[in-house]
Formats: C-alpha cells, sequence, structure tokens
C-alpha cells in the first residue's frame, strides 16, 4: 500500500488566479470571517519567514524528515505554537480550534503568499483524527500535543507480507501478559518507519474470529525488540520499509478503543487517511475562473478565443452575473452598517443561482471528463468537481429552499400578501 | 440603497421631487403628443439647477460632482422618462472635451455646456450597431484642415445639437482602430444636413450627413488617428450613464407592477395573492437588487478613473441591459391587456428599454467585450 506522507495534496493543485475568481460563501458571518482572514494574513505575513516562499516541494522531498536551517525551525515552530498546523482540532491540544470556514481562509492566505503547512505527516492526517474519536483522555493528551507541533513522526503499520489487500487475515500478534501485550509479527510496506517514532498498528489478539480478532495497538518504535530494515525501490528511494517486532512489551494503556475493535477503528482511519490523499479535495473549478478551465479542456481558435462560441457567451454572462452577485454582497455589508438592507433577502438565491451555474458550466466544459465517478480513468480534481456539482444541488434546498425565499421576498419584503 | 454623502443625499431627494413635481411620465406623455422630441422649458429648468454642469470642473463653471452624482439623477429621470439633452451633452459631450479636448476646446464648449446654452452631441455610429473601429466616413487632409465626408446615423438630439464631436478616419480602412480622428463641428458649418430619425422611443435622434464639410486643424479633439482608444473610454462613462438610466427604468417598471398587481382583482382575489406572480416578482427583486449593486459599483469605478472602469462598464451596460429588457417585458406581461394599450405607460418603459440597451453596444456586445477583457 502507498500512503501518502502529508498533510497536503496528492494531486497537484492549479495554479491560483485572481482573488476575485473565488467563491465565497454569503451568510451573516462574512463580515466575522473577513476579519478571521485578515488576522491570518497579518499574522502569517509576521511569521512565515520569506526565504521558504514557494518552498513546500522541498518539504515533500524529504517528508517525514524535515529540512534543516534556521527558517524552517522557525515556520514549524511558529505554527506549531499557534495551533495552526492542525486548525480544527480542539485548542485543549494546543491547535487552533477553528471552524471549517476559518481553516479554509487559513488555507486560502498560506498559499496566497505561497507558504504551506510545515505540521505534516500521519500524526496529522490519521492517527490525530482516530485519536480524537476513538481514543481515551489520557491517549489524546499524550499524543496530540506532539503532533500539534510537529514534535513526532508517525508510521503506519498495516500491511503484512501475507496480508496486502486481504489486509484483515494479518497475523502479527499480541498477547496479553496481565500488565502488558507482548508483540511478534512482522509489518511491511511500512512507510516512514525508519524516522517513526511511534507506529500505529494493527495486532491479532485473538484467533477465533478475522477480524474482530484484530485490535488497534500504539507502539513505541524505540522499544526493544523492533527492527527497521528500509526496502529499497527500483528508484532506488528507500520510502517503505519492513518493520520485526520481536517480543516487544507493549503498556496496556496503549491500546485505542476496545479489545477486538482494531478493524472497526482501521476502516475509519482509511477514510481519514482517503481524505488526505483526496487531498484537500481540490476540484477541477476550484480557484480558478471557469473560463480558465474551459480553455484547457475546450481550446481555443487562432485569436484566442474559445472555440465554443455558444459556450463561450455564456460563460461570459454567468460571470457577469457571478460578479453582480458578489458585489450584491458586498453591498449588504456596507449597507448593514446603516441598518438593515433590503438585499439581504435575495442573497441566498442569488447565491445559489451563481454556484450552480458555475457548476454546470464546468461540468459541460469538462465534456466526458465530467461524468466519472471513480477510478483512475478520471483525474481526483474531475471526480471531485463531478462531485461538488451535485453536491452542490443542495445550496438551492438547505436552509430554505429557492422558493421559500422567493416566498419571503415577496411575502415579506414586496407585501404581496399583507396587500387587500 | 448605497450609503450616500450628505450631498449627495440632497442631490437625489432634490432630482425626485423636482422628476415628480415637474416630469412625471406625464409630461413625457405630453411632450411626445405634441411631437417634440424634449421639452425645451424643462431642459432650461435642469440646466438651472446646475445638473448640466456636473462633470463639467468648476474653472468651467460646473460641480464637478462626477458619475456619482450624475448618476442620481440620470436614475431619477429614468423612472419618469424625462426626455432631455441631459445625458448626451452634460455627460458624454462633457466628458469627451473634458477628458480629450484642449484647453481652447474646453473654455469654448464646457461653459456652455454647463450652463446649458449649448448642447454638443457624439456623432460616431454609421452602421446597423454601434462600433467605432468600423467607422468608415472619411476626413481628408485639406490645406490647412480636414474635409468630411459621410453620414452619421444615430446621432442623439441630433436635431438640437450647436455642435458634433464627429468620429472619422483620417486613416486606414473600417475595421482598423488606428486612424480614426475625433473633430468638434459646429453645428451651422456648411455641408451639414440632419433629419430627424422617428425611433419608437419618442426621442431626439437624427440622420446627420457631411458633405464636404470644411474643419480647420484647432477642429481636431485629440491627436490625429489616435481618437480610438480615449472615445472607448467616454463611451465607457456614456455607458454607465445610460445603465444609471435603465436603473432607475427598472425600479419604476418594477414598482408599477407591484402596485398593480396589488389592486388588480381576478378570481375574487388580488393577483399579488397568486403564488406565481409572487415568485416572478420575487426573481425580478432580486434582479434588481443586483442591477443596483452593480451600478453604484460601476459609478464609483469610473469616477475613480482606474484600471477597474471598463469591467465595471461592462458589466453595467450589460447586465443592467439583461435586467431592463427582462422588467420591462414582464411589465407588459403582468399588466395584461392593459400594457399592451398606448393609453397606459407600459409601453413607453420597454420602448425607452431597448434604444438604451442599444445605445453604444447592447448586451451580447458586452459579453463579448467581458470575453476579451478576461483573455478567452
Amino acid at each position: 500500500m502507498v500512503y501518502q506522507f502529508v498533510a497536503g495534496r496528492a494531486t497537484a493543485r492549479p495554479s491560483r488566479n485572481a482573488e476575485k475568481g473565488r467563491s465565497k460563501p454569503m451568510n451573516a458571518q462574512d463580515s466575522q470571517l473577513a476579519a478571521f482572514r485578515a488576522e491570518a494574513r497579518e499574522w502569517l505575513a509576521k511569521n512565515f519567514p520569506k526565504s521558504l516562499t514557494g518552498k513546500r516541494d522541498v518539504l515533500m522531498d524529504i517528508a517525514p524528515r524535515y529540512p534543516e536551517g534556521e527558517d524552517w525551525a522557525a515556520w514549524k515552530t511558529a505554527m506549531g505554537d499557534k495551533g495552526w498546523g492542525t486548525p480544527t482540532w480542539p485548542t485543549e491540544y494546543g491547535a487552533g480550534g477553528l471552524s471549517r470556514q476559518e481553516a479554509m481562509i487559513l488555507d486560502d492566505e498560506i498559499e496566497r503568499i505561497g507558504a504551506f503547512n510545515p505540521i505534516v505527516g500521519m500524526g496529522v492526517n490519521m492517527l490525530g483524527p482516530t485519536l480524537l474519536e476513538f481514543g481515551t483522555d489520557e491517549q489524546r493528551a499524550q499524543h496530540l500535543p506532539l503532533v500539534v507541533r510537529g514534535a513526532v513522526n508517525w508510521c503506519q503499520g498495516y500491511s503484512e507480507p501475507g496480508a496486502g489487500s486481504d489486509l484483515a487475515s494479518l497475523k502479527t500478534k499480541a498477547e496479553d501478559k496481565g500488565d502488558h501485550y507482548l508483540v511478534n509479527g512482522q509489518k511491511i510496506w511500512t512507510s516512514g518507519s525508519m524516522y517513526a517514532d511511534w507506529c500505529f498498528c494493527l495486532v491479532r489478539t485473538s484467533n477465533d474470529h478475522k477480524h474482530e480478532g484484530i485490535s488497534f495497538l500504539l507502539i513505541d518504535m524505540h522499544s526493544p525488540g523492533v527492527e527497521v530494515r528500509p526496502i529499497t525501490l527500483i528508484s532506488g528511494k528507500q520510502t517503505f520499509a519492513e518493520v520485526f517486532f520481536t517480543d516487544v512489551k507493549v503498556e496496556k494503556g496503549n491500546l485505542v478503543g476496545d479489545l477486538r475493535q482494531g478493524w472497526t477503528i482501521a476502516k475509519r482511519l482509511m477514510q481519514h487517511e482517503r481524505n488526505g490523499i483526496g487531498a484537500r479535495k481540490v476540484s477541477v473549478g476550484e480557484l480558478r475562473p471557469v473560463h480558465e478551465v474551459a480553455k484547457e479542456y475546450i481550446g481555443t481558435d487562432d485569436q484566442g478565443r474559445l472555440s465554443d462560441y455558444d459556450l463561450r457567451a455564456r460563460i461570459a454572462r454567468h460571470q457577469m452575473w457571478e460578479r453582480a452577485q458578489r458585489l450584491t454582497v458586498a453591498r449588504v455589508v456596507e449597507e448593514s452598517k446603516q441598518g438593515p438592507s433590503e438585499a439581504t433577502s435575495v442573497m441566498k438565491n442569488a447565491g445559489s443561482v451563481s454556484i450552480q451555474t458555475r457548476e454546470e458550466l464546468l461540468m459541460e466544459i469538462m465534456g466526458n471528463r465530467g461524468i466519472g465517478w471513480e477510478g483512475d480513468d478520471y483525474l481526483p480534481v474531475e471526480i471531485e468537481q463531478t462531485r461538488q456539482m451535485l453536491q452542490n444541488k443542495a445550496n438551492s434546498i438547505y436552509g430554505g429552499t429557492y422558493e421559500i425565499q422567493a416566498n419571503i421576498i415577496s411575502k415579506r419584503i414586496l407585501g404581496m400578501l399583507d396587500h387587500q | 440603497m448605497a450609503v450616500l454623502t450628505e450631498e449627495q443625499q440632497m442631490l437625489r431627494d432634490g432630482a425626485q421631487e423636482w422628476v415628480s413635481k415637474r416630469a412625471p411620465v406625464s409630461a413625457f406623455r405630453a411632450t411626445r403628443d405634441s411631437g417634440a422630441v424634449f421639452d425645451p422649458a424643462l431642459w432650461k429648468e435642469i440646466a438651472e439647477m446646475g445638473w448640466a454642469g456636473m462633470v463639467v470642473p468648476e474653472a468651467q463653471g460646473g460641480s464637478d460632482f462626477g458619475l456619482t452624482g450624475m448618476g442620481l439623477v440620470l436614475e431619477e429621470m429614468g423612472k419618469t422618462l424625462v426626455a432631455s439633452p441631459l445625458f448626451i451633452s452634460g455627460l458624454v459631450a462633457a466628458s469627451a472635451i473634458k477628458s480629450i479636448g484642449n484647453d481652447a476646446q474646453k473654455a469654448d464648449w464646457l461653459t456652455k455646456i454647463a450652463d446649458g446654452s449649448a448642447i454638443v452631441t457624439l456623432a460616431i455610429d454609421e452602421g446597423t450597431r454601434h462600433n467605432t473601429a468600423q467607422t468608415a466616413m472619411q476626413a481628408q487632409a485639406d490645406g490647412d484642415g480636414f474635409t468630411l465626408s459621410g453620414t452619421k446615423v444615430q446621432v442623439i438630439e441630433g436635431i438640437a445639437a450647436d455642435a458634433f464631436l464627429v468620429l472619422a478616419r483620417t486613416s486606414g480602412a473600417a475595421g482598423d482602430t488606428d486612424g480614426l480622428t475625433l473633430f468638434l463641428v459646429p453645428a451651422n458649418s456648411a455641408g451639414i444636413t440632419r433629419t430627424q430619425l422617428k425611433t419608437f422611443d419618442s426621442r431626439g435622434h437624427a440622420k446627420v450627413v457631411f458633405d464636404g464639410v470644411k474643419v480647420g486643424k484647432d477642429a481636431v479633439v485629440g491627436t490625429i488617428g489616435g481618437a480610438h482608444a480615449p472615445l472607448e473610454k467616454v463611451l465607457d462613462v456614456a455607458r454607465v450613464g445610460i445603465a444609471c438610466e435603465m436603473l432607475g427604468l427598472c425600479q419604476q417598471a418594477f414598482d408599477t407592477t407591484l402596485e398593480y398587481l396589488k389592486t388588480r382583482v381576478q378570481f375574487n382575489t388580488i393577483l399579488a395573492q397568486f403564488q406565481a406572480l409572487q415568485h416572478r416578482m420575487a426573481d425580478l427583486f432580486m434582479e434588481l437588487q443586483l442591477a443596483r449593486s452593480v451600478i453604484e459599483h460601476a459609478v464609483r469605478e469610473i469616477d475613480a478613473g482606474g484600471d477597474g472602469a471598463e469591467e465595471a462598464a461592462i458589466l453595467a451596460k450589460g447586465f443592467v441591459g439583461d435586467v431592463a429588457n427582462k422588467m420591462s417585458r414582464q411589465m407588459i406581461q403582468l399588466h395584461g391587456g392593459i400594457g399592451m394599450t398606448d393609453q397606459y405607460d407600459a409601453g413607453f418603459y420597454i420602448k425607452r428599454s431597448r434604444v438604451l440597451e442599444a445605445t453604444f453596444g447592447n448586451q451580447s456586445q458586452q459579453s463579448e467585450r467581458w470575453a476579451n477583457l478576461h483573455d478567452y
């Protein structure tokens, strides 16, 4: 199994275009979010060393190790202290405690200046979310603050020589020795284990049932009896290793969840993993104006115009509509300082029209690459775009449907029932 | 409604009051019925209130209030369909002379525009569609000056105008943006023949024929052969001015229609109680709000004079044009039979809207510009 090391994106992110092209969420929290954006921008300007601008690849290339140098150390310390490397985790572990929207804004701001998140690895992507869901208070208190600061490397002990796709057939066993478990066995394709301080590991605690005989154990990689043998790939790189456990003692407090619950936790963790690999789920249209995507997929004529003239005109009309809608959001913010703005009532419907038109255009632009559901024949960004198009159909349904909004406008604002 | 300064608030209130007292739709109807294209008495009042000098610098007797101020007045006038040379002379010609003209031209004409003693207009369109680059009219170098020959159409207030800003070709061929020159030509010059074009909005449009009209070098506005780019900037100011009028037109069409739906009874109930109509009005209200946002943005961008002005003008003319088109259509539809009669005002709105939509480039021309501007 190939696992992603970094909490970043597995897929190349499309180049960022003008900030204007971003779609903004539209709700009453807008000004609060704007304040957070300003705060994040200021903090990043103060703390991100300019020498590291655009150097995310340097980090990616050597992860899970971390680059040397004063600026590198300073950046990791700054983000670790602030807790913004793990922006949405609770503050009690020193993490950011941000809302999802704030985290997206932070991400935006980080990207805007060519910065990156230095707090990376499986501790962030996989172990953290798992402990937040299944861990004990003691386990969280012991491990999460270190992950938040990027002070610990984790690896994943799943695959074994005889347990690849059929992972549940794993044989590494953990015997109950009263006050501890005694672990014996072998893991393989354990990425990053050469540099790991800890391993979250699937072990067999019972042979009576294939899946329910599996438990989830945290193992200190510095324990006696742990041996790591790097595997050299044909590229010459040693990204993976075999890990041998020989009579390794593991304290019982390191069992996550209940005994025999390991498979359930592992499945859940794989979802986190997929989120990490699916990357911060970048879609084709995200961050990019629709016309840029259209130029890429459809091409241009000898004068640089989109080859599909009808589509070109519809994109222009859509973008003008979208601009008008955003100007209305800005106007509502401005007017609301003075009192209620009647334009507030149209914001939700105007926003729905904007986003849904955009998604439909993107789908049309992608042609037969826009109808993929899964599989390697489609780029992850394409599949994500397609799913996002479908997801955004909810935009005119939740929070009061388009029709309910129309009822509200006509009755409360236009007084179309009160009269007579 | 935008957050206005005290001065702008006063201006808008003043315009609202004047329009409702002196120039309601009934005044326009009376002018139309008389066969005139505007009422000189009302134009005199407009000038006396200083509105004709709103974009003219103080040095030339104007108030230098910018499009932010002029837009408020045009919007109010749009509501009741006030016919006057204010837009073409006070906004467009004044902006052209102010931004492209030399000191002598400014001294000669801006003061007269500002006090309403002269009406200056643009003579630029020739074909069926507005397109400055397609200008074919020739300006032949002739001794110390030029000889102009050709025909201009859709010249706004072309009959009443005291002078024309004429776009003609000093080099190149139709389609080239280079080689266009702007001339300031007094309307009483020898060789000019003008005829009124009877357009369905009953306003003052004219066809102007230039037959060997001789002008001196001093008639050139800006540089010889270099008129296209600066004129397009002026036309963007004009486009936003038109959009301001369209916004007023939309607002009034909407308000009038809403009022009608609340009073017209069918099936023993007012029409406003039918959900199909409620939802249509809710959608129109939404678009009206978006149009207002676009206008407020555009007048600010134009007055700021920065890079955002072009996009803002395209958006204003194109987007608000679409809204005006739909609003004026729905005004008739929702009024039913009475909306079809000349006796009712709805027809005035759709006619005026269509003329404004076409003037200086319609919606599809603006979306074409939008795509070009964004490089696709």
